[in-house]
């Protein structure tokens, strides 16, 4: 049977060459989407400002908006969003804090209630006070900073603290254009949104990681190859383990785009920008070049000109002591 | 990397095998895992977003708590003073504290010694902590009592403890299937009611304090002037139904407490809705006394701060019983008897977050989640089918294996599976076949470093386990910090995310490894099929 090879053997691409395009690339990248964040603004969810979320569906017909609009309108509650969701009879409603405290939410409610009436089914009632919804955004960004932290002291433990810090530049740029991608899009930012950026995280590190893993193997066994080649040689070497993980991480979160629902809609959408679209691109284009910037093996001779057996790029050479059965 | 002790074979295939087998209690329904031992009941349990349900966040207000601290502090001054006839002036509540004037100087000293007995110490874990309950500070003749923010922290403590019972109480008479009523933090309680639809009720009942008091009317002056000059000082004005004012006295003759019983009922005359209470012994003795001693004038019933009725007391009530009428309807005439027969709660509670989803939604969520991990499990398998081949189908097993021991240690643990959850389990599809990825195309690539088939499969598996112990690591820090912040939902997919990469660890350092170091040892392959 002839296997799938996504990418051939003895693959030779020299990555290194794009870091003089892409770290530019991403700067800009990453200011735009921080230009994005202050100027157009993340869509808050309830869970970070307060007020109350409800998704009704009518029991009769596709749901008329319009008429939705005015009898909710009339209660005077100030902002308010309608909007169909997954399908034609089915609405959110979207109600801003109401001034007054948490009762007031309550009293918020119970209007809408009212003056829907048996009309529709409510599948879903959300009401978020305002003394929960500053701990919960207090919360998701103690928690963002803290694993950030806390893998941080994991790198520089099992690295050396270029890799660490490396892996950190690159990954939070992987937050910031994800962000940007949220503010762009318009996704509601809520609770699961920090879920998916700490996943983001994760996936994006595990990537890092993975080819990190190799640099280092590669930094012990070739002590005198110049840094770019040895970059290029531990990426191309991890480049198909790469390509197939992203697919099937893609694959699963394709499934969960199509049949997962509405509910986690957004947060499968973010992932899949998250850790398939910036995710790959970072570890590949940023996350190591990045690591010459940082001085890994700045003692090595710079270009390669006089190495003298070079090893052809995707070869690891054991070591014939590895080698050896075990018992 | 290929060799296994017996004993090693032995213990791998149990432990997958037993952590499978506790997932078998999903695949039955509640009534007949019931039957089982209590042992083998351990179940994955459905989140509020997948069977439907209330998820009700209150709070315990922690302002009428201190209000009541003070209130109780000031009353006690009052009662200490008198009893060693100290004379003072001024006696009131100042910001935290109550301040109260020692009229005479030479009395201070007796006051302050008096007032510090007020003050216990307060017990830590080990011992005395050295706080104590109030702070006693004179400044001349001014005394200042402040309780300290240790006291009222525990009293808060308490407020929400017996809340709690008379929630689980309350909860209980409205007939809902299987509340959970649990703490948050210091001053909070989660109340969770699956299958509950509507919670209107349920917040209604929640929302209310039911602290019913027996009071005397005042009738030293009208309520409408006492509204429009001051009412007495051991009086005050409390609304009754519409826009009716009451001047009511302060001093409770009956309070709520002394109930032992209410049942809705009907009046025998009017046929109105009704409430029929009935007093504990010591109850009865001061409603009987305190009705002997007032014939012919109005008391009042006073739910609330709010005045439900006032009538007059026509003969002494000495059978303890009574019964309470005001216009009910006869749900809020059910609703006051379950309120009163489950007792006041300490302090008001706000609800401040509420999450309640309907059974229909709850029933799509799981068929989404189902189908998603359906198709997310099978285009995964055929995808490392073509990429590996036989490795590939080595790998679908592991995956397999990875999804029952999810299971199993969710049901192990009783967790709670949630949309979010399934979407973890979905995607660490995606990360169990990235270990055997790593394995492979390690392997793949020892194969061409020259290596024969048997070395570059051992070389693939032991270079290919170091790195992904250190990815998997890193991930796993981001699914427990989750798990530490996450509430609902969100926790749900950090425990299937964090379990899944558990478990994914386990199958690829034991479970690949077994199967392909069998194949090498049945086949004796000269190359490696990936």
């Amino acid at each position: 049977m002839r296997l799938l090879r996504i990418v051939p053997d003895n693959t030779r691409f020299d990555f290194m060459r794009f870091r003089r395009i892409s770290f530019p690339v991403s700067a800009l990248l990453s200011i735009a989407a921080i230009a994005l964040y202050f100027f157009h603004g993340l869509n808050f969810g309830i869970d970070f400002v307060g007020g109350t979320l409800i998704e009704v569906q009518t029991k009769a017909g596709p749901a008329d908006l319009a008429k939705m609009r005015a009898t909710i309108g009339g209660l005077k509650l100030g902002d308010f969003q309608l909007q169909e969701f997954g399908a034609p009879n089915d609405v959110l409603i979207r109600i801003s804090e109401q001034p007054g405290g948490d009762e007031a939410q309550q009293a918020a409610v119970q209007k809408v209630r009212d003056a829907l009436g048996d009309e529709v089914d409510y599948r879903r009632v959300e009401v978020v006070g305002p003394s929960v919804s500053t701990e919960l955004l207090a919360y998701g960004t103690i928690g963002l900073v803290l694993a950030i932290g806390a893998i941080l002291i994991y790198l520089w433990f099992r690295f050396e603290w270029q890799f660490a810090l490396g892996a950190m530049i690159a990954n939070v740029h992987d937050l910031v254009l994800t962000v940007g991608f949220m503010s762009l899009t318009h996704i509601d930012f809520d609770l699961t949104s920090i879920a998916a950026l700490l996943t983001i995280l994760g996936y994006s590190l595990n990537d890092t990681v993975v080819i990190y893993d190799r640099i280092r193997e590669m930094l012990r066994r070739y002590k005198r190859m110049s840094m770019p080649d040895l970059l290029n040689v531990s990426i191309n070497a991890t480049l198909s383990r790469s390509i197939v993980t992203h697919l099937t991480v893609a694959i699963s979160l394709l499934a969960l785009l199509l049949f997962g629902g509405q509910a986690i809609h957004s947060f499968t959408a973010t992932m899949m920008f998250g850790v398939v679209l910036v995710g790959t691109y970072t570890s590949v284009f940023i996350a190591s070049p990045i690591l010459i910037y940082l001085g890994v093996g700045s003692g090595r001779m710079e270009g390669g000109a006089e190495e003298p057996e070079p090893p052809p790029a995707a070869t690891a050479v054991a070591p014939p002591q590895r080698s050896r059965a075990r018992r | 990397m290929l060799f296994f002790t017996r004993w090693k074979v032995a213990a791998i295939l149990l432990m997958a095998f037993f952590v499978c087998l506790c997932a078998v209690p999903n695949f039955f329904s509640e009534s007949t895992v019931k039957r089982w031992p209590e042992w083998a009941q351990r179940h994955v349990v459905l989140g509020l977003d997948l069977q439907g349900g209330s998820h009700l966040l209150l709070q315990v207000d922690a302002n009428a708590v201190r209000k009541e601290r003070l209130q109780q502090l000031a009353d006690d001054v009052l009662r200490v003073l008198r009893q060693a006839r100290i004379q003072f002036t001024g006696r009131a509540i100042v910001g935290n504290g109550v301040q109260v004037h020692i009229t005479r100087d030479s009395d201070v000293d007796t006051a302050l010694a008096k007032l510090r007995e007020l003050s216990t110490p307060l017990s830590g874990i080990l011992g005395t902590s050295g706080q104590r309950s109030v702070d006693v500070a004179a400044n001349g003749n001014v005394i200042t009592l402040t309780p300290g923010d240790a006291a009222l922290t525990e009293r808060i403590r308490q407020a929400v403890d017996q809340s709690i019972q008379i929630i689980e109480r309350r909860v209980n008479e409205l007939g809902l299937v299987e509340p959970t009523i649990q703490r948050e933090g210091i001053d909070r309680i989660l109340v969770q009611v699956p299958g509950l639809q509507d919670p209107s009720r349920l917040k209604e009942i929640l929302g209310k304090t039911a602290k019913l008091d027996f009071r005397m009317v005042d009738q030293s002056m009208p309520a409408e002037q006492a509204v429009e000059t001051r009412p007495p000082p051991d009086s005050e004005i409390l609304d009754g139904e519409g826009n009716q004012k009451y001047l009511i006295e302060k001093r409770v003759l009956v309070s709520g407490a002394d109930l032992t019983d209410a049942q809705p009922g009907f009046d025998q005359r009017t046929s109105e809705p009704v409430v029929n209470f009935r007093f504990n012994s010591t109850g009865a003795r001061k409603f009987a006394e305190a009705t002997q001693a007032n014939v012919g004038k109005p008391f009042a019933i006073v739910l609330d701060n709010k005045v439900i009725s006032a009538p007059v007391i026509r003969e002494p009530i000495l059978g303890g019983a009574g019964q309470i009428s005001g216009r009910f309807t006869v749900e809020q005439a059910n609703d006051l008897a379950i309120l009163l027969r489950a007792g006041a709660l300490p302090a008001p509670l706000t609800i401040i977050e509420e999450r309640t989803v309907g059974p229909g939604l709850g029933q799509d969520s799981i068929t989404a989640g189902e189908h998603a991990a359906y198709a997310g499990a099978a285009l995964v398998i055929i995808f490392m089918f073509a990429t590996y081949g036989l490795f590939g189908l080595f790998a679908n097993i592991a995956v397999a294996v990875n999804i029952a021991m999810i299971f199993g240690v969710l049901s192990l643990l009783s967790a709670t599976l949630t949309l979010p959850g399934i979407a973890g389990i979905v995607l660490t599809v995606g990360i169990a076949v990235d270990s055997n990825v790593l394995i492979y195309e390690r392997i793949r690539e020892e194969v061409r470093a020259g290596r024969s088939a048997i070395n570059a499969i051992d070389a693939g598996f032991s270079r290919a386990l170091a790195t992904i112990l250190d990815s998997n690591i890193t991930t796993f820090i981001a699914a427990a910090v989750l798990f530490y912040i996450g509430t609902g939902p969100v926790r749900g997919f950090a425990v299937t995310l964090g379990i899944g990469i558990l478990t994914s660890l386990f199958t690829a350092f034991t479970l690949t490894r077994l199967i392909v170091a069998y194949w090498v040892r049945m086949w004796r392959p000269r190359t490696v099929p990936i």
